[in-house]
């Protein structure tokens, strides 16, 4: 393998919240640790949240997403966390990744491994959904809020879960129309606090709605939406046509996993948490030796859940590693997982703290 | 639009009644579509068409959801060029 191979203590794939909250807290202890990301900044998705973040003060809440970002890159810097940008982690085996940076690949020896990959836009289908102007809700936010490009002029947004309802509100704040957002379930996805902000600006939410079919040449020109009855089936006379050159599709996200699935973890699947999910223990630990995961790819929830499952796996790998005492370890630790309770609390935590709890009571952890 | 003609994959341009297709005549998981129609194979390595070919297969086959898993994951997972791996010493 020669001069190709280096050695890490700890490989971080995925700069995300969950990513840099792993690397911080990890490096805080004194753990080498180096953090893999493809794109060409580090941060994932925090960047694009321009809103303010909502729940208690030890959680961040009101604080925006982008300087959640910016002080969680400043603590990495701190404690010499690395930084690998623009660079793909295309395979990996046991305690080896195999990267690529710069038209080169290296082989990466690493003592632990946290993957931290977050995850990908749930696609829907239907006639047209190929032409331009479709696109997940995500795609739409990257455009505005990282290039600062209109993706279109006036939009339909399919899905009112909190990614529809937020990036929503942000195609009006870059002056953007948005025409409808349909649902097909009978109510609103989201916090109702997200959807009483797109409300008061009069933009509909029609539930029991779908899009048909997006029409147009060479791009959408319109969509054509309609109700739908208890079977997901479409109500003949209730066509509507809109006058749309933009689609967006916020019909879920799940764990972005083909490395969790390439290394061997075991994997339950659990639709709350957006598809088959790899097991996990209360530390974060995958079913694979060394290997840990922590964020979305651990189950779809929010950035401020990524982030404490980011620090908790930080303290773990510390531990093992020999940096942090059982007894201090296992006091963070809990401190940690008491955050993480706090979180998953409501109508919306609920079933996703028993749904995780169904991963780390899993019998093949033991 | 005829809906026979709605494409699934879109790296490989795989229609819906392609896949349609290849399930009844046996391809009842996402690997034995992908080996039938190359749906998944293309630069996104089925990001995209993932839980649209598992819709598909789950309601022609009646097969439950939790039990239709992704095809494998080798290596490597994002596209690299031949020039790339060529030059490099390691592989």
């Amino acid at each position: 393998m020669g001069k190709e191979t280096m050695n890490v203590e700890l490989a971080v794939v995925g700069g995300g919240p969950a990513g840099l909250a792993v690397a911080a807290k990890a490096a805080s202890y004194g753990v080498q640790v180096t953090v893999f990301d493809e794109n060409e900044r580090p941060g994932g998705q925090l960047f694009k949240q321009i809103h303010k973040f909502f729940g208690s003060k030890e959680h961040q809440a009101g604080i925006r997403g982008h300087d959640i970002g910016y002080s969680l890159l400043s603590q990495c810097e701190e404690f010499g966390v690395k930084t690998m940008l623009n660079t793909v982690v295309w395979g990996i085996e046991k305690n080896m990744l195999g990267i690529q940076n710069n038209g080169r690949t290296y082989t990466i020896k690493t003592k632990k491994t946290i993957i931290a990959t977050g995850a990908s836009e749930n696609p829907l289908c239907f006639p047209g959904w190929t032409l331009s102007g479709v696109m997940g809700a995500g795609a739409a936010q990257t455009m505005m809020n990282v290039h600062r490009v209109q993706p279109g002029q006036k939009a339909l947004m399919v899905g009112s879960g909190n990614v529809g309802l937020i990036v929503s509100y942000q195609l009006l704040l870059a002056g953007i129309k948005v025409a409808a957002i349909v649902e097909a379930l009978p109510k609103i996805g989201g916090y109702m606090v997200h959807a009483a902000k797109i409300r008061r600006t009069g933009v509909p939410i029609l539930t029991s709605a779908t899009i048909c079919e997006a029409r147009g040449e060479n791009e959408v020109e319109e969509a054509v939406i309609a109700s739908i009855d208890e079977k997901g089936n479409v109500m003949e006379g209730t066509q509507r046509v809109l006058p749309v050159d933009l689609i967006c599709i916020a019909v879920g996200l799940r764990p972005l996993a083909e490395l969790c699935w390439m290394a061997g973890c075991k994997f339950m699947f659990l639709p709350v948490l957006g598809d088959h999910v790899p097991i996990h223990d209360e530390n974060m630990r995958s079913t694979v030796k060394d290997i840990y995961v922590a964020g979305d790819v651990a189950g779809i929830e929010e950035a401020s859940t990524a982030m404490e499952e980011g620090r908790l796996a930080g303290i773990a790998v510390a531990e093992e590693l020999g940096y942090l005492g059982s007894e201090e370890a296992d006091e963070k630790k809990n401190l940690a997982r008491k955050r993480l309770e706090s979180l998953r609390l409501g109508p919306f935590g609920d079933t996703r703290a028993e749904a995780k709890r169904k991963l780390t009571e899993s019998e093949v952890n033991r | 639009m005829s809906k026979k003609d709605l494409i699934i994959c879109r790296c490989e341009e795989v229609t819906e009644e392609e896949i349609k297709k290849a399930i009844r005549e046996g391809a009842d998981n996402v690997d034995a579509v992908k080996r039938a129609t190359r749906a998944g194979m293309g630069l996104c390595q089925s990001h995209t068409c993932y839980t649209l070919i598992v819709k598909i297969i789950h309601e022609m086959t009646g097969k439950p959801i939790k039990e239709i898993l992704p095809a494998t994951h080798r290596s490597p997972i994002r596209p690299i060029t031949a020039e790339i791996l060529a030059k490099s010493k390691n592989m």
